[in-house]
């Protein structure tokens, strides 16, 4: 049914929303790239010159750019290791007959709602304070030294964090696909003397994989743009140990008034988020098709 | 469902161990809400202390007493709220078309529109902070609440899109063979039957949107500043704050994980785009 008018209308209807959001991301970026080529820093108005790549050289030759890019590497890197993982193994933990399951799912998804600042403090004061933290007393407890996270290994600290807060997450979405696999099958294979072990990697995992891939993908993306739970807690340090993409482009421009160095890093942090949104977008629209 | 456990006894060592792992996830959550009730000498004893502390309420009524701690609370159901009505005004009449008008472009329109989730808020956060600051939108409520609505706009089309694309469209088309105008056709016919889809985009909408805390710590000082805001000035306190820490935490995260209880199912649909349902 696709007559002339209701394909106009459909044109009128969805047109403010498009528009908005062009408005709110390609013009915006647009300046951004615009930015990136000036000479231009809020301490100095009126000087703004055209530079040409000379803000990219700068931001990608700088040490903190490497620094930095390691730093959101290592946070993304490792936070999908752990929520992958730990998510795959809840899932399979909350798809068995357990008394109180509702309850108990509730109580695992409950990290994510957290409101990252919340999280943030409440880890790094009221868990990990080396003083007087609740895993310091775990730690003199079982005879070991405290452990002084936020000196010693901040980096950590914050990937733990972000970890708690994602492995909901990953572990709703992972028992959504589980909760999908054909019984049949698995029951089948069982009486053709398949054990526990065999049966998760020929086929629970592979039924997974579509999961997981979502779940890589997407966390990815919001993983490249942690900066709330840096923000709160340590403010990129010690030194540079826990500054990530999103956080020194935030101080090159909030803190430093360098718009022109910047709108470069930021374009930077767009480009390495576009690689894997690429695969993501790509991904999605072939379901749409389905 | 049927159980697989041999024994009674291995099914009850199974449940208990799942208790065990659940409460050690949700602990950081219930130790905050614990340490609210105490003093702030006994929010910082060694060993901890669990229930044998003399519970107060001392914390509640200092925060609501001196840190004008309404006033961010009021901008958080102010900024989530409102945000999540005007995208809702949005998103309800886009997705309408994409999912019953659609051409041949809806669907590079709706990857297009899921592009855009994909920017990284850092690679505009100084133009949108200087037209803000030109503009004399920095620390405005209006102002914060258009970057909400925005930043959430393309999961809302999408979540609805997929609702919608459920309802049967032989039912709006005898609506109009009956004589129905398009907004009627909207408001009488589709939103009914879609209540449901919109109530949980809604329900996550506001979620996402209180929870926010890069640009609502980026462009609010203080009149705007929502409890995100109000939580990170505890980053740099003075003298013992674990208590009143924890209590504003509680009654900042409370209301929220509330709605986030009753609308888990549907996070995930929202969240991936409808890639996992």
């Amino acid at each position: 049914m696709s007559t002339r008018a209701s394909t106009l209308a459909g044109r009128v209807m969805s047109a403010p929303s498009i528009i908005a959001l062009f408005l709110w991301m390609i013009v915006p970026l647009g300046m951004t790239i615009y930015f990136s080529f000036l000479r231009y820093n809020l301490l100095t108005p009126g000087m703004e010159e055209w530079i040409g790549f000379v803000n990219y050289k700068f931001f990608l030759t700088d040490h903190a750019f490497f620094a930095s890019l390691a730093n959101t590497l290592v946070l993304v890197g490792s936070v999908l290791v752990i929520t992958v993982i730990g998510g795959i193994l809840l899932g399979l933990m909350l798809d068995q007959p357990i008394f109180g399951r509702g309850i108990l799912r509730i109580l695992v998804i409950s990290p994510f709602f957290i409101m990252p600042t919340v999280n943030a403090l409440v880890w790094k004061n009221l868990l990990m304070n080396p003083v007087s933290g609740f895993f310091a007393w775990i730690s003199t407890s079982l005879g070991f030294q405290p452990i002084d996270w936020f000196t010693n290994a901040p980096l950590t600290a914050i990937i733990i964090m972000v970890a708690w807060q994602w492995l909901p997450f990953a572990t709703l979405i992972l028992l959504t696909a589980l909760q999908s696999l054909d019984r049949d099958q698995k029951e089948a294979a069982q009486m053709d003397g398949a054990g526990p072990i065999s049966i998760f990697f020929y086929i629970t995992l592979p039924h997974l994989s579509r999961a997981i891939t979502v779940v890589i993908l997407i966390e990815t993306i919001f993983l490249l743009s942690v900066f709330a739970e840096i923000f709160v807690t340590t403010g990129g340090g010690p030194g540079l140990s826990t500054t990530n993409i999103a956080f020194l482009v935030y101080t090159q421009a909030l803190l430093q008034y360098d718009v022109g160095g910047a709108s470069a890093g930021g374009i930077v942090a767009v480009i390495l988020a576009n690689i894997v949104a690429i695969f993501l977008v790509r991904l999605i629209g072939k379901n749409l098709d389905a | 469902m049927e159980s697989k456990f041999k024994t009674p006894f291995g099914q009850f060592a199974y449940t208990v161990f799942a208790w065990i792992i659940g409460l050690a996830i949700f602990f950081p959550i219930l130790w905050m809400v614990l340490t609210s009730f105490k003093s702030e000498l006994d929010a910082v004893n060694m060993p901890p202390l669990f229930l044998d502390f003399n519970w107060t309420l001392e914390n509640y009524t200092g925060i609501l007493e001196q840190s004008n701690y309404f006033k961010f609370a009021m901008n958080s159901v102010i900024l989530s709220f409102g945000s999540t009505f005007i995208g809702l005004i949005f998103a309800v009449t886009c997705a309408w078309a994409m999912a019953f008008n659609p051409t041949k472009r809806t669907k590079d329109t709706l990857l297009w529109m899921l592009s855009t989730k994909m920017m990284p808020p850092v690679g505009v956060l100084v133009p949108i902070y200087l037209v803000f600051r030109d503009w004399g939108l920095l620390d405005n409520r209006f102002g914060l609440i258009m970057v909400l609505f925005l930043m959430n706009l393309p999961i809302m089309v999408w979540m609805l899109y997929t609702y919608f694309k459920e309802i049967p469209k032989d039912i709006l088309e005898a609506a109009r063979m009956d004589g129905a105008t398009l907004p009627k056709e909207i408001i009488f016919v589709l939103l009914p039957m879609a209540i449901p889809g919109i109530a949980s985009t809604m329900l996550l909408n506001v979620i996402l949107a209180w929870n926010e805390a890069f640009w609502t710590l980026n462009l609010t000082t203080s009149d705007a500043a929502p409890l995100t805001a109000f939580i990170a000035s505890y980053s740099s306190p003075e003298g013992l704050f674990w208590a009143k820490l924890s209590a504003a935490s509680t009654l900042a995260v409370a209301p929220i994980l509330i709605v986030g209880w009753f609308s888990q199912k549907q996070l995930v649909r929202g969240l991936t785009f409808g890639a996992v349902k």
